[in-house]
């Protein structure tokens, strides 16, 4: 699990490589932190408005629900580097992040 | 992640995760780590950096400490429109009293003023200035010198890293419940890692609620969403519902007794000698519960009233709402209070998790354990920082050079670690040293704590990396041990004067600042045996460059 590329094969494969192992990580980071801050901040939205109409109070709704997007934030960013393919950790992210953000909008537009 | 783009199994790319995570902000979670677990003993600090307040010793019963602050109010603010008073418990020796000067009704915590009070004599005392231990508290959660929301994303972001670290470095170990049992001490990485694993192993629960309620601790800044959702983006009424909505509101704006009251009892009440009975009734009502604070309202008017709360609270569960009995200062009689709350599961949870992090209920036992699980998070996160440097070594030897970042980690630890204890020692000695009376003393202190941080790294840039980690850590180390000295000789209760007083707080600083100069003791002497060691062995043969230019301790 050495990184260095260096030590790893010094033909010249190894730039391409490189690059591509650059753009993976890049690729995963941002699906990690920006897309798994957005899930976790559409999944708040969402409870926080779902919540209080399936009878629970405001108060016990927003604890729920924060705490909950926290968990959703952590297991997204988990998720983006346990994942074999980086396509599919990055789509897998970022797809329903943006539907539910796209939904929250809508939501609170309409509210 | 592999370079190579091959497939690996989830420890494999956890264990990369866990690097890399911890790496990437390791430095600021060791300082966030370090200020928070001081913090548990920010009054006991701040008591010991006001060494005027230690000739103030409790008497036995808080009866007496009541009536001499209150005659001592009426003297010094008797047209306030509010007093409090905070009675002395076993971490402060003094009466707190902050009292509100008329026309000030709305000027909000500005307008209040404060004062210490003596506990026998209620005479004033006035210390020296400082920000105590609430610098170190404030610097754990909005360092310095920043925006204030600027400051707590940045602390957010990390503790975020540091959840994920957390959880990948779960998953990485398959014998968690083993490493625990496991240390091979002398033994270079395997030692490291073994110790990374039982700190971490060790307080888990610890790190994991820490961690997690230091997020909800946030929550306002880095998750607002639900607040927004559910209350349509009013925070005034979620602020007000979760402080308790209607105790509040009387709070605000309590009522006097009723009806008419004139005659005899037009005199102001004479709340000396009122206190007495009012705090024996209470101890009647909540056996084994003590009053934490007494606030009078409208003190120096007949209809007064007089509201006594409890010290810390019985449960975790009902955050801050510790219970309350407001009695009218004339008669003496009982008024109706407001009632505690009942929170439900979700808020229960949530209360607990944030008031363990805050220790707002904590007695000495349970404040005691709460910092040596924070040391155990210290620990953590430093022998983290260090291993990741120990464990590329073979690959600085076989390159015959040090890759940058290799240097900057490797620098950047010996500032953190070392540095910061250096900073925070400097902190305390600048407290003793400044004078008095100086002008700008609270931010020369402050400032005094940065330089020592700044000299720690420019010392750590140009001194080999070994006898940067030797020097500095002896340094902290003797500065530590000679604080209990210092003590006495600039005005504060020494050891022998704060145990036979029965001053445990002041003595608990004292205690500490000799086990933290132990601490730093400890790596200058294994880093020096371990090199004689080395030096022993390889005597006969051909003596080993590499051995010697061994970077960490």
């Amino acid at each position: 699990m050495h990184l260095t590329p260096s030590r790893k094969s010094p033909a010249p494969p190894l730039q391409a490589g490189l690059a591509r192992y650059r753009w993976t990580i890049a690729l995963r980071s941002i699906a990690a932190i920006g897309g798994g801050y957005v899930l976790a901040a559409a999944s708040a939205d969402w409870l926080g408005r779902l919540l209080p109409v399936l009878g629970m109070s405001r108060l016990e709704a927003v604890a729920t629900a924060t705490m909950l997007a926290f968990i959703v934030h952590a297991c997204a960013a988990i998720w983006a580097f346990a994942v074999a393919s980086t396509r599919r950790a990055t789509l897998g992210i970022v797809l329903p992040a943006a539907v539910l953000a796209a939904g929250a909008w809508a939501a609170g537009g309409a509210a | 992640m592999r370079l190579d783009g091959k497939a690996e199994g989830l420890r494999q790319s956890m264990s990369w995760l866990h690097t890399w995570t911890g790496i990437l902000l390791g430095g600021l979670l060791y300082v966030i780590f370090f200020t928070g677990t001081l913090s548990y003993f920010q009054d006991e600090i701040s008591l010991w950096m006001k060494p005027e307040l230690h000739a103030s010793v409790p008497p036995a019963t808080t009866e007496l400490s009541a009536q001499a602050a209150m005659a001592s109010m009426a003297r010094i603010a008797p047209d306030a429109s509010t007093w409090t008073l905070t009675l002395p418990t076993e971490r402060r020796t003094t009466v707190g009293a902050s009292w509100r000067p008329p026309g000030q009704e709305n000027a909000g915590r500005a307008g209040l003023k404060r004062a210490e009070l003596d506990a026998v004599t209620g005479e004033q005392i006035t210390p020296r200035e400082t920000r105590g231990g609430g610098f170190l508290y404030r610097f754990h959660f909005e360092l310095h010198s920043m925006p204030r929301a600027v400051a707590r994303w940045i602390v957010g972001i990390a503790t975020m890293f540091m959840f994920v670290a957390i959880i990948s470095g779960v998953i990485t170990h398959k014998k968690i419940f083993a490493d625990f049992f496991t240390f091979r001490p002398r033994k270079g990485q395997r030692s490291w890692l073994d110790a990374h694993n039982a700190s971490a192993v060790l307080a888990l629960p610890f790190h994991i609620v820490i961690t997690f309620s230091g997020l909800l601790l946030f929550m306002a800044t880095l998750m607002p969403w639900a607040i927004e959702s559910a209350y349509q983006g009013d925070r005034q009424a979620y602020n007000a519902e979760r402080r308790g909505g209607g105790a509040q509101a009387e709070q605000r704006a309590p009522r006097g007794p009723r009806g008419g009251r004139d005659g005899a009892s037009a005199q102001p009440a004479d709340l000396a000698a009122a206190i007495g009975p009012m705090l024996a009734q209470t101890r009647q009502e909540w056996p084994g519960r003590s009053v934490g604070t007494i606030t009078v309202n409208r003190p120096g008017k007949p209809n007064a009233t007089v509201e006594l709360r409890e010290h810390g609270s019985e449960s975790m569960i009902s955050r801050g709402a510790s219970k309350r009995l407001r009695f009218d200062a004339a008669s003496g009689k009982l008024l109706d209070s407001p009632p505690a709350r009942q929170p439900s599961t979700a808020s229960a949870i949530f209360n607990v998790m944030v008031v363990a992090h805050l220790g707002d209920f904590a007695g000495p036992a349970v404040r005691w354990l709460l910092f040596l699980s924070g040391v155990m998070g210290t620990a953590m996160v430093g022998t983290g920082m260090v291993l990741w440097v120990v464990k590329r070594l073979p690959e600085r030897r076989k390159l015959g050079h040090t890759p940058w970042g290799h240097h900057l980690v490797e620098k950047t630890n010996i500032a953190v670690i070392a540095g910061l204890a250096l900073a925070t020692a400097g902190y305390f000695w600048s407290n003793r040293l400044l004078p008095f009376d100086m002008a700008g003393r609270t931010g020369w202190e402050i400032n005094a704590f940065f330089i020592v941080w700044l000299a720690s790294l420019l010392h750590a840039i140009v001194r080999p990396a070994r006898a940067a980690w030797i020097e500095q850590c002896i340094a902290a180390s003797l500065l530590f041990a000679l604080l209990p000295l210092l003590n006495p000789l600039t005005g504060g209760h020494g050891l022998y004067t704060s145990l036979q007083a029965g001053q445990s707080s002041i003595a608990a600083f004292d205690l500490a600042m000799l086990a933290l100069a132990a601490i730093f003791a400890a790596i200058p002497f294994h880093m020096l045996r371990k090199q004689r060691r080395a030096a022993a062995a390889t005597a006969p043969a051909a003596p080993l460059a590499p051995a010697s230019t061994s970077v960490t301790p």
